[in-house]
């Protein structure tokens, strides 16, 4: 090995370790903190739970954590459900406007939140939808669509459409192929739109400030209120909870990528 | 079982007819070819019979009932994929189970009529496989199965063996013929193999640009073929150009070959042509006197492929190919005269 190899590769594994470290020591040391008795980050750590004991008794942050849950799982269920169906149709179906369609499924995701959540805000207003629970699912929906379709169109690539063709010529209806040939094939994607759908949901800031009503809000709005009013280790202690069961969550479709993938 | 009758069929994907009015029938309990290049037509024949799409004209009926209105999962057609599209989520068990599921065949009914099929395509110890855990000529029996196991009234078969190298597609031909007599099941199979068309079918449809060319049995159709295309397409084919006069053909430097009688002889005075099929012509001996055709020529190039030796011998700047199993051919030198000996009867006139 050359000395010049050798001096590229310590700077690779410099480059990855760094990378790494940004990536993950913030988490890593939020957790800590949130263990950790005094409210002012203080060293040593001395370990408690007082954090989240005051969670559990903050009613505002819980009740943002479950409202935010809630709307999370209405959206991934419904983009989950309409997107799957739009996806199957564009892979089934040759129709007039298709290519546009199309086309219009990308724009959406490159648009900057702030401009879709005024956009929504202006329009939900115009029209009567108005703010609250209902408006907060619908623009919810509509932002996380993209993402189930764009994933479950990947994968249709990789079905062969002789396989529905076979299914039929078998005496399969519609229904029965979809359920016994495509959505076997595709529910490593559909799972993995849905992931989608309940992050782009759980996560969104800026269209949920916009649109949540001011007594009922989500958790992401909470957490920013609740910093600017003064931080409190509590929000360490719930960020801690989310990033524990999001990563179970996101190891479990791993797992089932693994499993649900064929060869 | 049933037979399948096709009248007038026309299918035109935009500006291109890939169909153009062609009316064929299938009997009861046949083996059938489809044979043509490719974008000859053969292929959305098979899928219109099928039901993938519906004709723009024209009439196709299974068993007497006409079906070219009826949904493709009501016609109770097996079909057979060249890429055999077996199910990948399910094993070989439940692949060959589905056509029995969909329909509501009790669980214990379908799963006697399973190890049936699977018996009879001789892979009853795979059954609880993965497709991808199976080689090429296995698939092709799963498909196979899959496809009769529902009892269907036709049995279509697209490009096969087409996925298989050539050892195992001989193999499987035999296998799929015998299948095909044991359940009696009308077959009506694609190819682009004029070899698999000749060896496995009852009769053969040639097919060109959309048209129906010629249909018959194999051996008919190769031994007198109607049209030019047929006999070039099906086996090798020597061809003589001329003008026809009182029922032979007379060639550029004037000789006359005599042709058996046929609907390709021309009046007086048309132009037309003729085949003679390399292993229907002789070399003649000197003294070997003879009636019928003669030409005079001068081989060229001999061609040894061990049961079977292939002379080109120039004839008035034509190659004329003469084919025996014969390795004395061997013995003859490059550029030596000799004389070509062929029958009339043996001389096919050919519509072109």
């Amino acid at each position: 090995m050359s000395p010049l190899t050798r001096l590229l590769e310590v700077v690779g594994r410099l480059f990855v370790g760094l990378l790494l470290a940004f990536l993950y020591l913030p988490i890593v040391i939020m957790g800590l903190m949130s263990f950790n008795a005094s409210p002012f980050y203080m060293l040593p750590i001395e370990w408690s739970t007082t954090w989240y004991v005051q969670l559990a008794g903050n009613a505002q942050l819980v009740d943002a954590s479950l409202y935010s849950l809630k709307i999370a799982l209405a959206t991934a269920l419904i983009a989950t459900t309409l997107g799957t169906a739009a996806s199957l149709a564009l892979f089934r179906y040759e129709f007039k406007g298709k290519k546009i369609l199309q086309a219009l499924l990308l724009p959406p995701i490159a648009i900057p939140w702030l401009i879709t959540g005024t956009a929504m805000l202006v329009f939900f207003f115009g029209v009567g939808i108005g703010r609250g629970l209902h408006a907060l699912i619908l623009g919810h929906v509509a932002l996380a669509l993209p993402y189930v379709i764009i994933v479950n169109n990947a994968r249709l690539k990789t079905f062969a459409p002789e396989l529905e063709e076979a299914a039929r010529s078998l005496g399969a209806n519609q229904w029965q192929v979809t359920r016994r040939v495509t959505l076997p094939w595709i529910a490593p994607s559909v799972v993995a739109g849905a992931l989608f759908a309940f992050a782009v949901s759980f996560d969104q800031f800026v269209v949920s400030y916009f649109l949540a009503t001011p007594g009922q809000t989500t958790l992401p709005v909470e957490i920013y209120a609740a910093i600017r009013k003064g931080f409190t280790p509590e929000i360490n202690a719930v960020s801690t909870i989310i990033i524990v069961l999001s990563m179970a969550l996101m190891l479990f479709t791993a797992r089932f990528y693994k499993f649900g993938g064929n060869d | 079982m049933a037979s399948v009758e096709v009248r007038n069929l026309s299918r035109s994907f935009g500006t291109f007819k890939a169909l153009d009015d062609v009316s064929i029938s299938f009997e009861d309990g046949g083996f059938y070819a489809l044979l043509g290049p490719s974008g000859s037509g053969k292929t959305t024949l098979l899928r219109l019979i099928a039901g993938f799409g519906y004709p723009d004209q024209g009439h196709i009926a299974i068993g007497g009932e006409s079906v070219e209105r009826v949904p493709l999962e009501k016609r109770n057609i097996g079909m057979v994929f060249q890429s055999y599209a077996l199910f990948p989520n399910m094993n070989v068990f439940d692949n060959i189970a589905f056509g029995l599921d969909v329909r509501g065949v009790p669980r214990e009914d379908a799963a006697r009529e399973v190890r049936r099929a699977l018996e009879l395509v001789q892979l009853s110890e795979l059954e609880t496989r993965r497709p991808h855990q199976l080689s090429g000529g296995q698939r092709q029996r799963v498909a196979l199965a899959r496809a009769i196991v529902i009892n269907p009234r036709v049995l279509l078969l697209d490009e096969p063996l087409g996925a298989l190298d050539k050892a195992l597609r001989l193999d499987m031909q035999v296998e799929l013929k015998r299948i095909q007599r044991e359940v009696g099941i009308t077959t009506i199979f694609v190819t682009h193999d004029q070899e698999e068309a000749l060896t496995m079918s009852d009769r053969i449809g040639i097919l060109r640009a959309g048209q129906l060319v010629e249909e018959g049995a194999p051996e008919d159709i190769y031994r007198r073929p109607k049209t030019r295309f047929a006999a070039t397409f099906l086996g090798e084919a020597n061809i003589f150009e001329g003008i026809w006069t009182d029922g032979r053909l007379r060639l550029a430097d004037g000789t006359l070959l005599e042709t058996a009688p046929g609907a390709g002889r021309g009046a007086t005075g048309e132009p037309g042509c003729c085949l003679i099929r390399p292993e229907q012509v002789r070399i003649a001996g000197e003294n070997d006197g003879g009636t019928g055709n003669r030409l005079e020529g001068r081989i060229t190039r001999r061609l040894f492929a061990g049961n079977w030796t292939t002379v080109f011998v120039d004839y008035q700047g034509k190659t004329i190919r003469v084919g025996q199993a014969n390795t004395d051919f061997l013995k003859l030198e490059d550029g030596s005269k000799v004389t070509l000996a062929f029958s009339g009867s043996n001389t096919i006139p050919l519509q072109s």
